[in-house]
């Protein structure tokens, strides 16, 4: 059983400190029976293949089990079969709504252990690039979060964006999800002609639409009423459980890599970080949104300082890392992704160990979920941000 | 089912019950993988295949005509897609969206994922990708329609199907214009 009061029992949705008036009839204790009750792996409330078991007393979460694994496709074995250039078609496959950022951090590792020299502009391209993923992947979420709410509409205004987007980028990689644009010492092509000035009115456009989302969602009443006060997550929480990216800024950590410890140009560049203050689904969701503002600023500010110059260098047929390891971590849109890379000096890397940002997140699922209603227990799995191929790899 | 798979029916008849069938595809989406953010946008405003009939708001599998399996299936998978698939009514199709429902895709060789939808249920088109686009999407429920439209209901409930089809394998794509995902080029 639960070791949570009888008044907090009977009236689940009070907030932390919130004073209910409730009338209880008897002595407020009654019996009931504890229920295990299975949701997924294909249910349309765990966005993807993710299955947790809920242990409930009448409605109420008394523990959370995931059960993952069923998108273990193995990337870790895969990564030492493929050499360092093949990897990048693999690796941006696990978070497949940040393919970039995937793998943007592999040719990092890669160019460190080679001590390679990246050209300006490749770098400045990359973060164009990389800032450009994260609104997609933040749009999806902001059009799932809803739709699990019970909201149809913002899916499609995230996705007449997120067309728009994948239309830029799909000019200059030929992906819409999985870019492969990377490569070690820098990108495979220059942008096409025109790119910068497209990149410019979309961005134009975008600004034009983000107020959109905030008044759409954050200012209605009945997303208030299921995300406030649900699912809160306390700052020491959620470093324990080591929940990184909007779901930590959530709780008020400004915990950012491209801040704390800055990758390619972002320490040329302001990065706004927005926080929370409470940590609950509410916070989580706003935190979201505020990263694409950030992110639009980002990108203006790419747009002003776009250098001219190659973008890659010339490789070997065959590259080679030398025999050594090395971590690297990067600003996923989901949180801190870090990449350990061991070579033998082969052609292929000894091994690859992957820290997904989605994997730690979850982490925290049977803490969040500890507790409260079913139907506030899918406004807390959709507010911790997660892509099930990056929790399973 | 009654008279239908019993019986030849009337081909006037045939006609107008076919049409009907394949303008009202009420479509369970099994999302797996990345495939199934394709499948999203392909509902979506822009492609919007809500305007083929194709209805992505099926309850669950024992109200679907159509199962499509998109992204990567994996060994510890597998049982519920075959459980989800035989809890539909006949006569159901299945297109199998992406390399990794086709054949496993970049991962032919993990340990864990199964090569192939194929293996534990039976498709009927195939669509290729990685992901295919939304358009490809289309142009496989296109080609299961021209299917279903001349199709004998009797001999689809005696389980005698047609071989399946794989966009861009023989026949042209439907859709002007349309690339057939990161496989194919142009035809």
């Amino acid at each position: 059983m639960s070791d949570l009061s009888t008044r907090e029992r009977i009236h689940p949705g009070t907030a932390p400190g919130e004073d209910f008036h409730l009338e209880i009839i008897g002595d407020g204790d009654f019996d009931t029976a504890e229920m295990s009750l299975s949701i997924g792996p294909a249910h349309p409330a765990t966005h993807g293949v993710f299955r947790i078991v809920l242990d409930m007393d009448g409605e109420r979460v008394i523990g959370a089990r995931p059960v993952i694994g069923y998108m273990h496709r193995g990337f870790e074995k895969l990564a030492e079969y493929r050499d360092f250039r093949q990897i990048m078609a693999l690796v941006n496959r696990h978070d497949w709504l940040s393919g970039f950022s995937n793998e943007l951090g592999v040719a990092l590792a890669v160019e460190q252990m080679l001590e390679m020299e990246v050209p300006d502009r490749a770098q400045w391209i990359r973060m164009l690039i990389a800032e450009w993923n994260r609104v997609l992947n933040h749009l999806m979420f902001i059009g799932s979060f809803a739709i699990e709410l019970g909201a149809i509409t913002p899916m499609f205004y995230a996705f007449r964006e997120r067309e728009d987007i994948q239309h830029l980028l799909e000019s200059a990689t030929g992906g819409r999800l999985h870019f492969t644009y990377n490569q070690p010492g820098g990108l495979k092509i220059d942008l096409p002609k025109g790119f910068m000035q497209q990149s410019v009115d979309l961005l134009a456009q975008l600004r034009k639409r983000t107020p959109d989302f905030t008044d759409l969602i954050l200012g209605n009443e009945i997303f208030q009423a299921r995300t406030k006060g649900v699912g809160p997550l306390p700052a020491d929480v959620a470093l324990s459980y080591g929940v990184t990216g909007p779901t930590l800024h959530a709780t008020g950590v400004p915990e950012d890599s491209r801040v704390t410890e800055p990758y390619l140009k972002y320490d040329e560049v302001d990065v706004h970080v927005p926080l929370g203050e409470n940590g609950d689904s509410f916070d989580r969701f706003s935190c979201l949104l505020g990263r694409i503002d950030a992110s639009l600023d980002i990108i203006q500010q790419i747009h002003d300082h776009m250098p001219a110059g190659p973008v890659n260098q010339k490789l070997p047929k065959m590259v080679k890392a030398p025999e050594g390891s090395t971590y690297v971590r990067t600003e996923n849109p989901l949180g801190q992704l870090g990449y350990w890379l061991e070579s033998d000096g082969g052609r292929t890397p000894w091994r690859l160990k992957m820290r997904t940002p989605s994997f730690s997140n979850v982490q925290a699922i049977p803490y969040l979920l500890n507790g409260v209603l079913v139907p506030d227990a899918v406004a807390v799995l959709g507010s911790v941000f997660f892509v099930v191929g990056d929790i399973d790899r | 089912m009654g008279l239908m798979d019993q019986v030849e029916l009337p081909q006037p008849v045939k006609y107008v019950f076919n049409w009907g069938r394949k303008y009202s595809l009420w479509c369970f989406n099994f999302g797996l993988a990345c495939c199934a953010i394709e499948f999203i946008a392909a509902s979506t405003s822009r492609h919007d295949f809500i305007r083929h009939g194709v209805i992505p708001f099926a309850h669950g599998p024992r109200q679907a005509d159509l199962l499509v399996v998109s992204g990567t299936l994996t060994d510890k998978m597998a049982p519920s897609v075959k459980r989800l698939y035989e809890e539909m009514p006949e006569p159901k199709y299945v297109i199998s969206f992406g390399s990794c429902a086709n054949c496993g895709g970049p991962y032919w060789d993990s340990y864990s994922v199964t090569k192939g939808v194929d293996q534990i249920i039976p498709v009927d088109v195939y669509v290729p990708g990685c992901p295919p686009r939304p358009e490809a999407l289309l142009d496989g429920i296109i080609a299961l329609q021209d299917r279903i439209q001349g199709e004998s209901l009797k001999d689809r409930i005696a389980g005698r199907r047609l071989d399946p089809i794989t966009l861009g394998a023989d026949a042209p794509l439907a859709i002007e214009g349309a690339t057939g995902g990161a496989s194919g080029g142009p035809t």
